[in-house]
């Protein structure tokens, strides 16, 4: 997921990123260093050994954000969109104000933190207001800013949020603007979705007639917004998609049906089996007419047996399923 | 020295608690191990010396004509007769009814079998207790739970002697966890034994000050053996059980024909019938697999799964635990545990049908799921539609029905 926020930085022209991480630094480290050269970007990780809000990291790293006077983008690592760094940046530079921040337009307002605007200018915003009883406009934050250096003097390095503290301040001395963004977005913070926003970047990759996509030409290939690592192996007589990926080194068996799922390297999907709306984490197994769907989550290395059903189970790594899960439920 | 046996299928008016699938065929003729539920007895009485056999039951004639016709050649050592009851005349009404029937030839004993019990049917055991003991009556018994025992006819013996000193139905209290079994063997001298309780019964409702007209469903001559013979047996000091320890299974519910599936399977399997299909990668035995029924050879089945006529069953399919019936199709990838599907029924690709699994010691078919009673087994009644990656989970579906969401626990109308 951050990679695709990595790849459209750096087509966008971005040189350094630091990466923010309290959550298993190792494992992300693992994983990114090698995309550095790929990207040709540098990659910086400061690590938080506190939780420290959502302004409280970008202090922390004040010395690479603040190593010349040019703007820098803040990004959360699970929201999901197209990416408009490019046009971002160029929006941001003619209004000549302290920061831009990404808004999005929602269906009910009343869910999220709505942002108001001058009533005299198109982007200059006015205030925020957390979860409105009465409609006051539909345009919520998005997740995606992008900032001058000098707000870093307003961050003081202690837990604080960019949302509740640093934005409101910005807005009190004008210095605040909003950018729409178009096309989708969708934040996945959630495993329900993380899915939805699967589905939205996979047809997002469709519009734009991606290379990464598993062509339709392919006869298993159903409904389109599949997306393959070339290392995993499909059997024959299945059925797969729409909206589907499918890791690398994945082994899937005969007469297999997946829709609306991911599945995670490394992990093994016998025959006959029938998935849909689940993620099935690194290492899994999934056994022969097993059948699973609802949001259901496997972590790592989980194995349901074969013939069981699993009805929007969270499961945490390393267990083996061998009774059918009929009611959402955590298995410990 | 010669001996007789009727078999009582009831009639139409019964069987209501095996609907949907008594709605198209009546349950004796109903297939489980690849054959009609009253073959077995048929079978079962060709291991002792039978001359007749009368099937007793208030049916039209035709409903059984073709299988005693087929049945009379595949059974030559006996002639098979179907009596029909103009009225339900109860268990004991109708054999005193026919008392002509099976009188004549002057036969010393006879067996009674009830159609909907699936047993081993140790009859050659019970004639030999009847020999052993001089009894005018034999009554197959079992060991049930003592929570299950109060729905069925409950048996008190004489552990030594085998002799039984009282028979209740279904009691209210704990009597006794040993139970009726609904195969029974008589000396033609309780053909008198019913006339004399008939006519204390008819008596009794003449004189007896509490006796309430309009509990009287029935004919005046109905009798039941059950209520108004076994209990007056018992006192009459030559009545016997022999105590089966082999499975035994009321099939009266539909869902209860998934375990006598099971256990009718089993049983040829142990005997080595060449009826079976042979095991292998796919095939985990017991499996019944009709001739003209198409089976893909990438289809995994068993084990305790019968297949009927003409039936379909396509590639990377699973059936486990199953009945499926004549003309019935199960597409590619499909899932079917726990289940009857019904004549020319049509499960759709990798759509799943599941019942829940019960144990065998458990007589109930139904379980529990949060809170409510549903049937542990899904049936999927005659012409019913499952479409492609439809899942339907302890359900009951009439016929010509279509499902196209997914349902559980719904009595699908």
């Amino acid at each position: 997921m951050i990679l695709h926020q990595v790849e459209a930085l750096a087509a966008a022209g971005v040189t350094d990123i630091v990466l923010a991480v309290n959550y298993r630094p190792d494992v992300m480290v693992a994983h990114l260093k090698k995309y550095e050269e790929q990207y040709n970007v540098k990659i910086t990780f400061s690590v938080e050994n506190e939780p420290l809000g959502t302004a409280g990291p970008l202090k922390l790293a004040e010395e690479i954000l603040g190593k010349d006077d040019t703007p820098f983008f803040v990004l959360n690592s699970d929201v999901v969109c197209d990416y408009p760094f490019q046009q971002l940046a160029n929006f941001h530079k003619s209004h000549n104000d302290e920061g831009t921040i990404v808004v999005t337009k929602v269906e009910e307002p009343s869910k999220y933190g709505v942002v108001v605007h001058k009533p005299s200018h198109p982007s200059k915003i006015d205030r925020f207001v957390e979860k409105p009883v009465e409609f006051v406009g539909n345009r919520i934050n998005a997740g995606i800013y992008i900032l001058n250096p000098s707000i870093l003097k307003r961050i003081e390095l202690r837990p604080t949020s960019i949302e509740q503290e640093t934005f409101p301040a910005m807005v009190r001395d004008d210095q605040l603007h909003s950018f729409d963004l178009e096309g989708f977005w969708m934040d996945v913070g959630q495993p329900k979705d993380f899915l939805s926003g699967t589905c939205l970047f996979l047809s997002s990759l469709t519009k734009k007639g991606s290379k990464l996509l598993t062509p339709a030409t392919e006869a298993f290939v159903h409904g389109g917004n599949v997306m393959i690592d070339p290392s995993a192996k499909i059997g024959s007589n299945c059925r797969i998609g729409p909206n589907v990926t499918i890791g690398p080194n994945v082994v899937i068996g005969d007469g297999v049906r997946i829709q609306r799922s991911v599945v995670l390297e490394g992990s093994r999907i016998k025959d006959h089996a029938w998935i849909k709306s689940t993620i099935v984490g690194w290492h899994g197994t999934v056994g022969k007419w097993a059948r699973l769907e609802n949001v259901t989550v496997m972590g790592d290395d989980v194995t349901i047996a074969d013939e069981v059903y699993v009805n929007g189970g969270s499961i945490l790594p390393h267990k083996t399923i061998k009774a059918n899960i009929d009611v959402p439920a955590i298995i410990m | 020295m010669a001996t007789k046996a009727v078999i009582l299928v009831g009639g139409s008016q019964r069987g209501t608690r095996f609907r949907p699938l008594s709605l198209d065929l009546p349950k004796p003729l109903f297939e489980v191990a690849g054959h009609p539920i009253i073959w077995h007895c048929l079978a079962a009485l060709t291991k002792i010396e039978v001359k007749e056999v009368l099937v007793i039951g208030y049916y039209d004639e035709y409903i059984f004509r073709d299988f005693i016709r087929d049945s009379s050649k595949e059974f030559p050592q006996f002639t098979i007769k179907y009596l029909r009851e103009y009225e339900p005349l109860g268990t004991a009404g109708g054999l005193y009814h026919f008392r002509d029937n099976i009188l004549k030839g002057a036969p010393k004993r006879f067996f009674v079998l009830n159609a909907d019990v699936c047993c081993s049917f140790p009859l050659k055991e019970m004639l030999q207790l009847s020999d052993d003991r001089e009894a005018d009556a034999v009554i197959l018994g079992t060991r049930v739970s003592n929570e299950a025992a109060s729905s069925f006819g409950c048996i008190v013996s004489d552990p030594a002697t085998k002799r039984v000193l009282h028979y209740v139905e279904k009691p209210e209290s704990h009597i006794s966890n040993l139970i009726n079994c609904g195969v029974y063997l008589f000396d033609t001298s309780v053909i008198s034994r019913i006339n004399r309780a008939r006519v204390i019964k008819t008596e009794r409702k003449q004189t007896d000050p509490l006796y309430d007209p309009s509990d009287d469903t029935g004919s005046a001559d109905v009798l039941r053996l059950e209520q108004d013979i076994l209990g007056a047996l018992a006192d009459d000091k030559s009545f016997y059980v022999y105590e089966t320890r082999d499975f035994w299974r009321q099939i009266k519910t539909a869902g209860s024909a998934v375990p006598a599936n099971a256990l009718y399977l089993q049983k040829a399997h142990q005997s080595a019938s060449e009826d079976l299909a042979a095991a292998s990668l796919n095939i985990i035995p017991p499996v019944y697999i009709h001739p003209t029924a198409k089976v893909d050879p990438t289809a995994k089945l068993g084990p305790n799964v019968s297949i009927g006529p003409r039936a379909i069953i396509g590639p990377g399919a699973r059936v486990k635990e199953s009945i499926v019936l004549e003309d019935a199709e199960i597409k590619h990838d499909a899932c079917v545990l726990y289940s009857i599907v019904g004549w020319n029924a049509k499960i759709g690709a990798w759509a799943r049908v599941e019942g829940t699994p019960i144990s065998v010691t458990q007589h109930s078919t139904t379980v529990l799921k949060n809170g409510v009673k549903v049937q542990s087994v899904t049936i999927l009644a005659k012409d019913c539609i499952v479409q492609d990656e439809i899942r339907v989970q302890n359900c009951v579906c009439l016929p010509y029905k279509e499902l196209k969401r997914d349902v559980s626990n719904e009595v699908i109308m």
